[in-house]
């Protein structure tokens, strides 16, 4: 189980969360293309694939086999745990 | 040098020639019975001197756990150029084919990914014409 505020600390990773919230339910093949045209992010495949295992360890992708190929969703669930931590409240007077 | 053929493992030789040729909408080229299977290509009616595609059995051992595994991480094992992917996207849709990718701009060109029903998946393209784009490559 990786910490949600590990996961998030990583520019490719939190694109990669960019994009899964742009279009939900992308293969690693249409992670990759659109991290490489679109983003200038040309990792390896591999790279790739393993920040997609942080992130599933942390809880914020989850994966869906569909035929015969694996889908990436991303679930935001885990990033409740942050504004429960710090709830955003108002400034008390002295 | 030129590519005059290129080929896919296709899990059967003739549903693969209907998927090609009815849905696809190639030409077959060459059907000549080699033992139990077929030296068996199609052409695009759009070139018909062109490349061919061959359409493989996939009978061998290496086949299956090299097809699973680039299926599962959704990559493509050809590429197909059209001229408007939204009308081959709604076409082939209204026929059946599932798309792994709908349509995605990716900046110089629109792509999408469809399951060949034959064990492949398969990339449409469409370059953009734009002027905006022309010097992007």
């Amino acid at each position: 189980m990786v910490d949600v505020f590990r996961a998030l600390d990583d520019e490719t990773r939190r694109t990669i969360l960019d994009e899964l919230s742009m279009r939900d339910g992308q293969t690693l093949f249409e992670i990759c293309s659109t991290l490489t045209m679109r983003h200038g992010l040309s990792h390896s495949r591999q790279a790739i694939s393993q920040h997609l295992g942080v992130l599933e360890s942390a809880g914020l992708v989850e994966t869906e086999r569909r035929g015969r190929s694996k889908f990436h969703y991303f679930n935001p669930e885990p990033l409740a745990a942050i504004t429960n931590r710090w709830p955003t409240r108002k400034r008390t007077e002295p | 040098m030129k590519i005059a053929l290129t080929s896919l493992f296709v899990d059967d030789q003739r549903a693969a020639l209907a998927f090609y040729t009815d849905v696809l909408g190639f030409t077959k080229r060459h059907d000549i019975p080699l033992g139990d299977d077929f030296w068996l290509t199609v052409v695009s009616p759009e070139s018909p001197d062109g490349p061919e595609l061959l359409l493989e059995p996939s009978g061998h051992p290496a086949v299956k756990p090299y097809r699973d595994a680039l299926a599962e991480d959704g990559i493509p094992l050809a590429q197909f150029a059209v001229e408007d992917i939204e009308a081959e996207h709604a076409r082939l849709t209204s026929k059946g084919v599932v798309f792994t990718q709908p349509p995605t701009d990716i900046g110089n060109a629109v792509v999408a990914v469809f399951d060949d029903t034959c064990g492949n998946l398969i990339q449409l393209i469409e370059m953009k014409r734009d002027e905006n784009h022309a010097d992007a490559r």
